[in-house]
C-alpha cells in the first residue's frame, strides 16, 4: 500500500513538470519582474502604493462596482445558458451541432463589432427602435441601451452563454438519466429530482464554468470601454488608466495585485466548494442519455429556447453579415446620389492594396496566420494542460495539487496590460529573448486557453471512479496503460470541448495580440481594428466584411472540431 | 466499419514534438531573415496608426543596404510605456510616435539621444517642441470638430462656430465627444477647452455642454461610427471630434465615388487642437549610423509626401507636397489652441482626474 501512495505522489509530480515549468517562465517570471519594476519606481515605500489604493474612495466604489456586475453577469449567464446546456445533453435534434457551433461565435468578436451590431439593432436609430417608435408614434427612441449598465451585462451574457452551453452541456450529456428516473418511480416530482439529483451531480461542471465565467466578467476591459461607456469602470480598466494615461506604475502594480489576489481568493473559494460537491459516478455514453423530441412538452421548450437564442445570439451576427453585403450611404440627404443595394464592393477591396501600403495583407493571409495560432494554441494547451489535469484529480486536495490548483487560474485574472509589459522586461534576454517573436503571441493565447483546458477536463477525470484505475492496476496495467485505455477515452468528449475552447479564445484575442504582433503576420481580429480605426465609408465596410469572415471560420472550425474522430476520442 | 489502431499516448508524444518543432521554427524564421553580406537591420517601433508605402520604404532600403523592420506597439501610450520600460535593453533603435501630449514623459524618461538632423533646418521653428532635439517633430494633425453637412443643411440651421455656440440650445443633444481619460482625441478636445477658457472656467464650460446633453464616449471608433450621424455607422449625432483631415478621407474611401465629402471640419480659431509627432533615436540602440538616416529620410519631402495618404496626418517639412485630395478638402485651421507639452506634463493627471469628478461621476 505505501508503496503505490510513493508511486502516487511521483506520478503527480511528473505530470506537473511540464505546466509549471511553462507558467515559471511565461507567465510568473515576467509577472514577477513588471511588479517589482512598477514598485521599484514609487518614490515611497512600498506600502505607500497599497495604501494610496485602498484609501482613495473613487477605486473602492471601482472595486465594488466590478464585483458586483461580474456576480450579476455571471447568474444571468447560467439563467440564459442552463437551459440550454439540459437541451444539449439530453436531446437530439437536427441541427445541433449548427446551434451549438453558431453560439459560440459571438466569443471570437472583437468587441467594437459587437458594439456595433448592438446599436444596429438597439442603438436611437437601430432596428427595434425604429419599430417601436413606428409603432407607438413616439418621438424619442423608447430603448436606452449604449453606455448603460444593462449594456455591459447583455454583453457579457451574449459574450459567455456558450462557456455554460459547452462545459455543463457535455458534462449533463453523460449523467445517467436513469438515477433520476428512479428518483420519479419512489415518488419524488420534476422539482425535487433536480433540486435533489441532477443539480447536485451536476455541480462540478456548473461551478467550474460559472467560476470561468466570472472571471471574465471580473476581468472585463473591452466590454466596459466601449458598451458600458466611460462612467462605468472595472479594475482592468483603471489599470489601464492608471498606467497608459498617467503612467503611475506603482498603483498600476498595486491594482493588478489586489485583482490577483481577488482571484485567488475565488479560486480557493472554489476549490474548496467543489472538493465537497464533487462525487464521482458511472458516466454514461451519450447514445444511452439522449432522446429525441417526442413528447409535445419537449418540444414547445426546444422550440422557445432556441427561438430566444437565435434571436439573442444570432441576430446581432446576422445584422453584421447583412451589413457587410449592403451598399448604403446613411442619411447624408440630397448631398450626393443614395444607393442603397448588394455589394460585394467590401470584399472585393479587402483583396487589393489600394495605398500600396507596407502593411497591408491579403484577408487570406489573415486568415491562415490567425489559423496557425490558433492551432498551435491547440496543441500547447491541451499538451500543458492534460496533465495538469490528471495530477489535480490523482491526489485531489492532497499535497502539491492544494498549491498548484487554485494557481493555474491566475493568468486568466492577470490584467493583460500588466502581464504585457512583464513580457518586455522579462524575455529580453537570450535564449529567451521573445520580444520580436511571433511565438510570443501563441504563448500568450495559451496562457489563456490553459485553464479552460484544465477546468473543461477536471470535471469529467472527476467522475471516472478511482476504483476503474485501481481495478486496472490491480489486474497488471502500467499507468501509461491506464491512461490509454481508461482516461483518454472517457474524457474524449471534454477534450473536444476543451480544444474548441482553446480554438476560440486564439481567433478572438486581441489585447495581449496588439502588443506583440508582427505586421507580416495580423491577425484577422487586428486587421478589424486596422480598419476600424481609420475614417471612410469603405474602411468601415471592410471591418465588417472581415468580421464576417471571422464568424464564418469560427462557425467552420467548431463544426470540424464537433466531428473529429480519432479511435474512440469523442465518441463516447 | 474500419477500426483504426491508434495509440494516443504515441500520437501525444508526435504532436508535442510536432508543436515545438513548428513553434521552434517559426521563432527563429523570423528574427533571423537572411541577413545578405552588407545589409544590416534596422528596428523602428511606431504605435499601431502607423503606416507606410511599400515603395517609398524599398527606396530607403535599396539606398542604404538596409532592411527596416517595423515594430508596432499599441497605441501611441502603450508603444511609449514599452519603449520606457525596455529602456537598458532597447527593442528597437528609433521610436517614431510619441506626440505633444506625452513628449514630456519621453524626454523625462531619457529614452532618447540627442541627433540634429541637417535636415532640421527645413522645418518652421513652431513644431520644434523639443530645442535639444532629442525628439524630432515629423508630422501634425489637428483635432478639430467635424459636422455632418447633410443634417444642418435639411435643418436649415448653420454649424456651430466656436465652442461657445456647442452649449446653446440650439445644437442641444448633437454633439459627441471622447472621454480624455481613454482617448487621444479626446484628450485633446479637453486641452482646447482649457486653452480657450483657462483653468478656472474650462468646468463651466464641461457643465454647460453636460445640460446641452453632449455625449461621452470612451473611444474614437464608438464616436465616429456608432454615434457620428455623417460616418457610415448611421449613428443619431451630427457634431463629432475627430481630425481635420477626416473629410478628405470620406472622400478617399467613400463606398461609392463622390466629389463633396459628407461631412465638414470646423477650423474657426482656438477650436482645434494640434497634435505633433515625433521621432527619436533610442538610447543603447545598436545601429546609431543607419538610425540617422531614417531619422532624415523621415524629414525628408519624400517619406513625408508619403505619410498623408498613409496615416491621416500632414508633413512638418514646407517641401513637402500635399496630393491634390487635401488641396481640394482639407481645411487647416490658422490658430489652433495651444498647451506646452511641459504644461500638459504637470497638469494632466490633475485635470483628468477633476474633470472625471465633475463631468462623468
Amino acid at each position: 500500500m505505501r508503496n503505490i501512495i510513493h508511486q502516487d505522489w511521483f506520478i503527480v509530480a511528473a505530470l506537473w513538470t511540464a505546466p509549471v515549468v511553462f507558467l515559471s517562465i511565461f507567465y510568473f517570471y515576467p509577472l514577477g519582474s513588471i511588479l517589482i519594476t512598477s514598485f521599484s519606481r514609487g518614490e515611497g515605500s512600498l506600502v505607500s502604493p497599497f495604501y494610496e489604493m485602498l484609501s482613495s474612495p473613487s477605486i473602492q466604489n471601482i472595486f465594488c462596482f466590478t464585483v458586483w456586475q461580474a456576480t450579476l453577469s455571471t447568474i444571468l449567464t447560467l439563467i440564459v445558458g442552463l437551459p440550454g446546456a439540459y437541451l444539449i445533453a439530453r436531446y437530439n435534434f437536427r441541427g445541433k451541432s449548427l446551434l451549438l457551433a453558431l453560439t459560440s461565435i459571438p466569443f471570437v468578436l472583437p468587441t467594437l463589432v459587437v458594439a456595433s451590431a448592438f446599436s444596429a439593432l438597439l442603438g436611437p436609430r437601430g432596428w427595434i427602435n425604429l419599430a417601436l417608435m413606428g409603432l407607438f408614434d413616439l418621438s424619442h427612441p423608447p430603448i436606452q441601451f449604449v453606455n448603460t449598465f444593462w449594456a455591459i451585462l447583455v454583453a457579457h451574457v451574449f459574450y459567455n452563454t456558450t462557456i455554460i452551453l459547452r462545459s455543463v452541456g457535455d458534462f449533463w450529456s453523460h449523467l445517467d438519466p436513469r438515477q433520476g428516473q428512479a428518483g420519479q418511480v419512489l415518488g419524488a416530482n420534476r422539482l425535487q429530482t433536480l433540486f435533489h439529483i441532477t443539480l447536485p451531480l451536476l455541480m462540478p461542471a456548473i461551478l467550474a464554468s460559472a467560476m470561468l465565467v466570472f472571471i471574465f466578467d471580473f476581468t472585463s476591459f473591452g466590454v466596459i470601454l466601449v458598451l458600458g461607456g466611460p462612467r462605468y469602470a472595472t479594475l482592468e480598466v483603471e489599470i489601464y488608466y492608471q498606467t497608459i494615461s498617467l503612467f503611475n506604475l506603482p498603483l498600476a502594480a498595486a491594482l493588478s495585485v489586489l485583482q490577483l489576489v481577488c482571484t485567488l481568493g475565488f479560486m480557493v473559494f472554489y476549490t474548496r466548494l467543489s472538493a465537497k460537491v464533487s462525487r464521482p459516478f458511472t458516466l454514461r455514453p451519450r447514445r444511452y442519455t439522449q432522446s429525441r423530441l417526442i413528447s409535445w412538452k419537449s418540444r414547445t421548450f426546444a422550440a422557445l429556447y432556441i427561438t430566444f437564442l437565435i434571436a439573442f445570439l444570432v441576430t446581432p451576427l446576422i445584422a453584421l453579415a447583412a451589413r457587410s453585403f449592403t451598399r448604403l450611404e446613411p442619411n447624408r440627404g440630397q448631398l450626393t446620389p443614395v444607393q442603397t443595394g448588394f455589394t460585394l464592393d467590401y470584399y472585393k477591396e479587402l483583396t487589393g492594396n489600394r495605398r500600396q501600403s507596407l502593411f497591408y495583407a491579403p484577408p487570406s493571409t489573415a486568415i491562415a496566420v490567425s489559423l496557425t495560432y490558433a492551432l498551435i494554441t491547440i496543441i500547447l494547451s491541451l499538451s500543458l494542460g492534460f496533465p495538469a489535469s490528471l495530477a489535480l484529480v490523482r491526489e485531489r486536495g492532497k499535497g502539491i495539487n492544494r498549491v498548484f490548483d487554485p494557481l493555474i487560474m491566475l493568468p486568466l485574472g492577470t490584467s493583460a496590460i500588466t502581464l504585457g509589459l512583464g513580457f518586455i522586461i522579462a524575455l529580453s534576454h537570450p535564449p529567451l529573448d521573445l520580444r520580436k517573436s511571433v511565438l510570443l503571441i501563441p504563448l500568450a493565447h495559451t496562457l489563456v486557453a490553459f485553464p479552460f483546458v484544465v477546468r473543461s477536463l477536471t470535471p469529467a477525470l472527476l467522475s471516472i471512479k478511482p476504483r476503474l484505475r485501481q481495478a486496472a492496476s490491480v489486474m497488471g496495467a502500467s499507468p501509461v496503460q491506464v491512461l490509454r485505455h481508461i482516461d483518454l477515452p472517457l474524457t474524449g468528449r471534454a477534450l473536444l470541448v476543451a480544444a474548441a475552447f482553446a480554438f476560440t479564445i486564439s481567433l478572438g484575442e486581441f489585447g495581449a495580440t496588439a502588443l506583440i504582433y508582427r505586421p507580416e503576420y495580423p491577425t484577422l481580429p487586428v486587421m478589424i481594428y486596422r480598419y476600424l480605426s481609420q475614417p471612410g465609408g469603405l474602411n468601415y465596410g471592410q471591418a465588417l466584411a472581415l468580421s464576417t469572415i471571422l464568424m464564418v471560420i469560427t462557425g467552420a472550425g467548431m463544426l470540424a472540431i464537433e466531428r473529429f474522430r480519432i479511435a474512440d476520442i469523442g465518441e463516447f | 466499419m474500419k477500426k483504426i489502431r491508434f495509440n494516443p499516448i504515441k500520437s501525444l508524444v508526435y504532436i508535442v514534438v510536432l508543436s515545438i518543432l513548428t513553434t521552434a521554427c517559426t521563432a527563429i524564421s523570423p528574427t533571423s531573415s537572411p541577413t545578405i553580406s552588407g545589409t544590416k537591420e534596422l528596428t523602428v517601433m511606431v504605435h499601431d496608426s502607423f503606416a507606410a508605402s511599400d515603395e517609398v520604404i524599398q527606396d530607403f532600403e535599396d539606398e542604404h543596404q538596409a532592411k527596416i523592420v517595423f515594430l508596432p506597439s499599441g497605441d501611441t501610450g502603450t508603444a511609449l510605456n514599452k519603449a520606457i520600460l525596455s529602456k537598458g535593453n532597447p527593442l528597437a533603435d528609433v521610436f517614431y510616435g510619441v506626440d505633444n501630449t506625452f513628449l514630456s514623459r519621453a524626454l523625462d524618461e531619457g529614452i532618447f539621444d540627442a541627433y540634429s538632423s541637417p535636415v532640421l533646418t527645413e522645418i518652421p521653428e513652431e513644431f520644434k517642441l523639443d530645442s535639444n532635439n532629442y525628439a524630432l517633430p515629423v508630422d501634425y494633425g489637428d483635432v478639430c470638430l467635424n459636422y455632418d453637412r447633410a443634417y444642418f443643411q435639411e435643418k436649415g440651421i448653420s454649424p456651430p462656430m466656436s465652442l461657445e455656440d456647442l452649449s446653446k440650445p440650439k445644437y442641444k443633444s448633437l454633439l459627441v465627444v471622447q472621454n480624455p481619460a481613454t482617448s487621444s482625441p479626446g484628450l485633446a478636445f479637453l486641452l482646447t477647452t482649457i486653452a480657450q477658457y483657462g483653468e478656472d472656467g474650462y468646468l463651466d464650460y464641461w457643465k454647460k455642454l453636460k445640460e446641452n446633453d453632449v455625449l461621452i464616449v470612451n473611444d474614437w471608433e464608438t464616436a465616429y461610427y456608432t454615434e457620428f450621424s455623417g460616418s457610415s455607422g448611421k449613428g443619431p449625432r451630427p457634431i463629432v471630434v475627430s481630425y481635420d483631415s477626416s473629410p478628405a478621407f470620406e472622400v478617399i474611401y467613400a463606398e461609392t465615388p463622390i466629389t463633396e465629402p459628407s461631412t465638414a471640419a470646423i477650423v474657426t480659431d482656438g477650436t482645434c487642437f494640434r497634435q505633433t509627432e515625433f521621432v527619436g533615436i533610442l538610447k543603447g540602440g545598436k545601429n546609431r549610423e543607419l538610425a540617422e538616416k531614417w531619422v532624415d529620410f523621415m524629414l525628408t519631402p519624400k517619406f513625408q509626401e508619403d505619410m498623408p495618404l498613409q496615416m491621416f496626418v500632414f508633413p512638418v517639412n514646407p517641401h513637402a507636397k500635399l496630393d491634390e485630395v487635401f488641396v481640394k478638402y482639407l481645411k487647416l485651421p490658422e490658430k489652433t489652441a495651444y498647451i506646452s507639452p511641459q504644461a500638459i506634463a504637470q497638469n494632466r493627471e490633475r485635470w483628468l482626474q477633476t474633470w472625471t469628478e465633475a463631468i462623468l461621476r
